[in-house]
């Protein structure tokens, strides 16, 4: 490969753990809660009342600014509007419908596709955001990116370990991604496509190079399997061996990242028509019986899904939402799925965890591994000492917390939360 | 069932602190083998003597100062063993006890403790032994059956001439010199061991050692560079330094960069010193000088920042 990126580890990636069963079982609970932030962004006002009966694919909540509607991912009636425990941590305002199991649709029709505009639009009101984890909203990603890039890339790397939600899109249902990624070529014109893929996904890219020669203008990169490199400055550096500059968006690299999830949800939207109201969701983690992908409508709770994929053993340490690096633990399972949850991990102890006394040893495994070249080993001393100054110097604002000095370092410091705090500490800093 | 909420990543990699320790001291046993068997039982006497006071005085300053009882990363046992690497085999007990303890409770835990000395503790201990009683320190004796104090190689270098030995000997031990040092092959067998199980990077020891070899080729004081420069590279301590001291973790650069700069650093000034200083040895001064500048060197060489190039433009 030719341009490799600096550092990054080598995990186990346990992946096919969850990808031993292929037939995906559909979710069907009975209450669903839908909050109204699944993205970054301002939150939603709730378009329905307790009482009201819903359809599938009904928009419920909808917004101003940077803000994309959700809608009801199965019919039934509403019976509250009220905050409700999220994977934030926090209760943010839900709607929560009784499902009637009938999966009444909302009347579709396919929006007319002819420009930039429309196609937007249309992105829009199907309340598309990055599945990847971010949860940016697409409509205003796409929007930045026009006439600015030459590379349109879809990321399916899905580095972080456990995680096969995309391997099974792309195995399962190829087509949906590269027709996604036909409908934003169309708009945004890039010179190239690339679907970027990591080489432990095998029978994915078996799968697409069959499909590839009917769509000229996209290209396979096959990268090597080292995490991050499904985020997204590394992504863009491997395949085009540019990097971000400091403070600047990606697509000032004349590159626009989306997840393979998103192009299938893109691709479902525009020529179709249908609102984003489910997607694949991983379950996985030596704490649960039996690990597998499952296709979700949104808004099922965190609890529902471990039931389904047989509870969790009795020794269960950590839930988290999203993958083991760079996850969030959750300490309460009745959190839905939105839009970004991408897996629901389960894990036992981890025998080479935290220490009771985490020593720095000054080995300087964190700077070997760091993929945005900073020095962690620094960051963490002069966060503890509070120099503000010293954390600016070290750059403390490249950090995205990918968590790989965390993973290497022998001494087990607690650098990712460090970091955090030190972060805080420099924005505090700064003049208002 | 209660679930905990702590901060990602969820799941660490299986490198440990002691782990990093015991393969260190793993590392040291064909040297030490190798000390055993060409000096006699009383190496191994040394040795166990410097790691066993070793381990009790920071067990003690644990006890003491009502602190954790650090000796259970096992760092105080490379610092014991480490340093009877360094001692003539003859060196007094009472010399090589109190070697230990200033290594231990000066050098490491006044200063801080694991991770936070500013100098190498087996080697400020060695230099402080050679300042309170040199003969002690510097009476070497022949390997073999009938040991007999004589002059090592280095010895016969300051001249300067060729020692007696062949390079075949040197590189097997055969020679007079400190406990761990006499054997350049079990030396880097126990380099490599380390490098595979990436307890260090090559960085240093291959920097320290070109340094040497570049220097000493190019000002060799005899008329066959290649020899003298393959004769320096193998007496002394030169390998256990570069291997072993200046990639202490502690006391060296954390940055890629910075480590190369440091070993470079080290092997000039070894050369320097072994030329132009008072002892026949210079890599014990090379390396603690270095050890001051660690903090300067990592200051300094810190990567490209991402996504900047030199200059700070865009890449």
């Amino acid at each position: 490969m030719k341009h490799l990126f600096f550092g990054g580890i080598h995990p186990k990636y346990q992946k096919e753990m969850s990808t031993a069963v292929t037939e995906f079982i559909r979710l069907d609970p009975d209450i669903l809660v839908i909050p109204m932030v699944q993205h970054i962004g301002a939150p939603c006002t709730p378009l329905v009342q307790v009482g009201d009966r819903v359809l599938w694919g009904q928009k419920i909540g909808d917004g101003e600014g940077l803000c994309v509607p959700v809608h009801a991912s199965a019919s039934g009636k509403v019976i509250a509007v009220e905050p409700r425990p999220h994977i934030r941590g926090t209760d943010i305002l839900s709607v929560v419908i009784e499902n009637d199991h009938q999966y009444t649709p909302v009347k579709i029709t396919p929006p007319d596709a002819s420009d930039e505009d429309a196609v937007l639009a249309a992105i829009r009101e199907a309340g598309i955001v990055g599945m990847g984890g971010a949860a940016f909203p697409g409509n205003v990603k796409a929007l930045s990116a026009l006439g600015k890039v030459d590379t349109l890339i879809a990321n399916a790397c899905e580095c972080e370990p456990y995680i096969t939600a995309d391997d099974s899109l792309l195995r399962s249902d190829p087509r949906q991604v590269l027709e996604g990624m036909s409908v934003l070529m169309k708009i945004l014109k890039p010179r190239e496509g690339v679907l970027a893929v990591e080489d432990n996904k095998q029978e994915a890219i078996r799968g697409l190079e069959k499909l590839l020669p009917e769509y000229p203008g996209i290209r396979l990169a096959v990268l090597p399997t080292r995490y991050p490199q499904g985020a997204e400055k590394q992504l863009i550096q491997s395949v085009t061996g540019r990097q971000v500059a400091p403070g600047q968006l990606p697509v000032s690299t004349g590159c626009a990242v989306f997840n393979v999830s998103t192009f299938a949800a893109i691709y479902r939207a525009v020529r179709l028509g249908l609102p984003l109201t489910r997607r694949l969701v991983t379950v996985s983690g030596e704490a649960i019986a039996k690990p597998q992908n499952f296709i979700v409508p949104l808004g099922t709770s965190f609890h529902d899904l471990i039931q389904v994929a047989g509870g969790l053993h009795d020794r269960t340490e950590r839930v988290i939402s999203g993958g083991p690096m760079m996850g969030v633990a959750q300490k309460d399972l009745s959190v839905p799925v939105i839009k970004a949850t991408n897996c629901v991990l389960c894990l036992l102890k981890d025998e080479n965890g935290a220490a009771e006394n985490p020593v720095c040893l000054r080995c300087g495994k964190c700077c070997g591994v760091c993929p945005m070249h900073l020095q962690p080993l620094y960051m963490y001393r002069f966060t503890n000492a509070g120099k503000v100054s010293e954390l600016d110097r070290l750059h403390i604002m490249d950090c995205m917390e990918c968590g790989c000095c965390a993973f290497t370092c022998p001494g087990k410091l607690p650098l990712v939360e460090v970091f955090r705090k030190g972060k805080q500490l420099w924005k505090e800093a700064q003049p208002k | 069932m209660k679930l905990t909420v702590a901060s990602s990543p969820h799941i660490r990699g299986n490198f440990r602190t002691s782990r990093i320790m015991l393969d260190v001291v793993l590392a040291l046993m064909p040297a030490l083998l190798v000390g055993i068997v060409m000096q006699g039982w009383r190496a191994a006497v040394i040795t166990l003597l410097c790691m066993s006071t070793a381990v009790v005085t920071e067990w003690a300053y644990g006890l003491v100062t009502r602190s954790r009882n650090t000796t259970k990363d096992c760092s105080c046992l490379v610092t014991g063993l480490l340093l009877a690497m360094t001692l003539p085999v003859s060196v007094p007990y009472w010399l090589a006890v109190l070697g230990s303890v200033f290594a231990i409770l000066v050098v490491k835990c006044l200063c801080g403790g694991l991770g936070q000395n500013v100098f190498n503790p087996a080697l400020a201990a060695r230099a402080l032994m050679l300042l309170i009683y040199p003969v002690g320190m510097t009476r070497y004796v022949q390997s073999g059956v009938d040991a007999v104090s004589s002059a090592t190689p280095l010895h016969h270098m300051v001249m300067p001439t060729l020692p007696e030995e062949s390079l075949w000997d040197m590189l097997l031990g055969n020679c007079p010199g400190s406990i761990g040092e006499i054997s350049a092959l079990a030396l880097i067998l126990g380099g490599v061991y380390l490098v595979i199980r990436r307890v260090i990077s090559p960085r240093i020891p291959l920097s320290y050692l070109g340094t040497v070899a570049v220097l000493t080729l190019v000002f060799s004081k005899t008329g066959n560079p290649i020899q003298w420069m393959l004769y320096s590279l193998l007496s002394g301590g030169v390998m256990l330094g570069a291997i072993f001291m200046a990639t202490d973790y502690a006391t060296s650069p954390a940055t890629p960069k910075g480590q190369l700069i440091y070993g470079v650093g080290c092997g000039a000034l070894t050369v320097v010193f072994r030329y132009f200083g008072l002892f026949p040895e210079g890599v014990t001064y090379a390396i603690l000088l270095m050890n001051g500048l660690v903090w300067f060197i990592d200051r300094h060489t810190p990567l490209r920042r991402f996504g900047t190039k030199k200059g700070g433009v865009r890449a």
